[in-house]
């Protein structure tokens, strides 16, 4: 009963989870601060 | 508090006279009891011996059907002729106008439920083996919670893009518990066992949601 | 008070390699599952975050109710968004967990089946957001948002009466815990809180950016347009 791989699997879809939505986070953030600019 | 009775008596006697004046109101729904309980026979064999243990479940989701599509019907014809502004500009207060529809919906979906139930006894050879008392029981309070709930999201779902859609979507997730509590009900009094978790469970759903719905449908009217 | 956030996230990710080193190393082989049930130490700080996430919410979401006030609103939506997140964490490491120790990908196990139910109320809440017009939507949420916090006490109740009325395998085990994996659950749990923390933050931020450049646009508009909108 090998379930190592399933464990390394479940960790890296967590953190995969946390950086896909961080990611949305930072590129979303990134897009206000070009659009900051444009208003000054 | 004759006032709010009067506006909610009202209210509802002219939701009920627009819904049955033509006959072909009646005529409709009929057709559509029939095609729904016809549908289900299709797709979950009638004679299966399995189809009698999950018969709870196929009149329940049956219910849930009808009541979303009598639920969307309701509010949109405040809307078309700009009902909805109306009452909020006059003193009525807001929960007169939820019972109303709240009233209202409930008839017109237990009125489905009354059409769809003897096809359902019929096509599936249903047998109550539990106490058959307890069944209406269920029915009442298990479309009361589909239908407060439903009328209140209706009202919110007005507000939103996807009118039709954001409904069921909203509806659904919170309906779950009572969902669950009305098909275990309905399963177990079918199979002669009594229900009596069940309905208790079905009865606080609905006495604490039939209250913070009463107690938020003003804000949510008046959402601007 | 911005210096903090950085020096907050380099503490923050020692924090997690520490608590990794927990669950992987540190903590005992656990004799049935083996080192499968190490998940353990993942999906169980996530279901409690989600959980906190979630109440704080439903406080917010009265907080907004009572008061109005636009900080108790984007609070709401950060922690219904950053609480979906970790709850979606949950179901997926969940099933990752039951295929090798069951042999099956889903149980209807009291749990999970809950953790499910909630993940689609609090889903329903981000549609909500997403599909209502403007100045409408705190109210519409957080009355949406209360209304999902009172059906949590039924979900559980009824699905665990369910439950003990069709028994299914119980995942995440019971029973009494090692203290060494105790030790390494919470530290898990206090890193990943202080994690979410840093994700509510950011989120927090962008939010209030947001808003603040869509008021800059509606002013914007408004002036151009001289007196003629309205």
């Amino acid at each position: 009963m090998n379930g190592t791989p399933y464990l390394f699997a479940a960790y890296a879809v967590t953190w995969v989870i946390h950086i896909i939505y961080l990611a949305t986070i930072v590129r979303r953030y990134s897009r206000l601060k070009s659009e900051i600019e444009k208003l000054k | 508090m004759s006032a709010p009775n009067g506006i909610t008596g009202i209210t509802l006697l002219k939701d009920l006279r627009l819904e049955w004046r033509s006959k072909d109101a009646i005529n409709s729904m009929l057709f559509f009891s029939l095609l729904v309980v016809v549908v289900f026979s299709f797709s979950f064999d009638p004679s299966a011996e399995e189809s009698r243990q999950i018969a709870g479940g196929l009149v329940w989701v049956a219910f849930l059907f009808a009541a979303v599509v009598a639920l969307n019907q309701t509010w949109a014809r405040e809307i078309r002729n700009q009902v909805l502004d109306a009452y909020r500009v006059s003193p009525a207060p807001a929960n007169s106008l939820f019972v109303a529809k709240t009233l209202g919906n409930f008839i017109f979906v237990s009125v489905l439920e009354a059409l769809m139930t003897p096809l359902f006894i019929v096509f599936y050879q249903l047998r109550a083996l539990g106490p058959a008392w307890q069944l209406l029981l269920v029915a009442v309070l298990g479309t009361w919670a589909l239908v407060v709930n439903g009328t209140f999201f209706a009202a919110m779902s007005l507000r939103t893009r996807s009118r039709e859609i954001m409904l069921p979507l909203l509806l659904f997730p919170i309906s779950i518990p009572a969902l669950l509590a009305m098909v275990q009900a309905t399963t177990s009094i079918l199979n002669g066992e009594g229900a009596r978790f069940w309905i208790v469970l079905l009865a606080t759903y609905d006495l604490v949601f039939t209250t913070v719905c009463l107690l938020l449908f003003e804000t949510v009217l008046n959402a601007e | 008070m911005k210096r903090a956030f950085p020096i907050l996230g380099v503490l923050t990710a020692i924090l997690l390699s520490y608590a990794l080193y927990q669950a992987l190393v540190v903590a005992p082989t656990e004799k049935t599952m083996g080192d499968v049930q190490r998940i353990f130490y993942y999906h169980v700080p996530s279901a409690w975050t989600a959980f906190l996430l979630f109440f704080i919410n439903f406080g917010a979401s009265i907080v907004y109710l009572i008061k109005r006030n636009p900080a108790a609103d984007i609070v709401g939506l950060v922690s219904a968004e950053v609480g979906v997140v970790f709850c979606t964490v949950v179901l997926i490491t969940g099933p990752i967990w039951a295929r090798p120790v069951w042999g099956i990908w889903w149980t209807w196990d009291m749990r999970l089946t809950s953790t499910l139910v909630l993940w689609l109320i609090y889903v329903s809440y981000l549609f909500l957001r997403r599909f209502s017009s403007g100045g409408q939507t705190p109210l519409l949420a957080a009355a949406l948002a209360v209304l999902g916090a009172l059906c949590v006490p039924f979900v559980y109740f009824s699905i665990w009466f369910f439950r003990t009325q069709h028994p299914q395998p119980v995942m995440g085990g019971g029973g009494s815990i090692d203290p060494r994996m105790l030790h390494a659950l919470l530290i898990n749990w206090l890193a990943f809180s202080c994690f979410a923390f840093l994700v509510c933050w950011s989120r927090y931020r962008l939010e209030k950016l947001q808003r603040d450049v869509d008021h800059a646009h509606a002013m914007e508009s408004l002036l151009d347009h001289g007196g003629s909108g309205r």
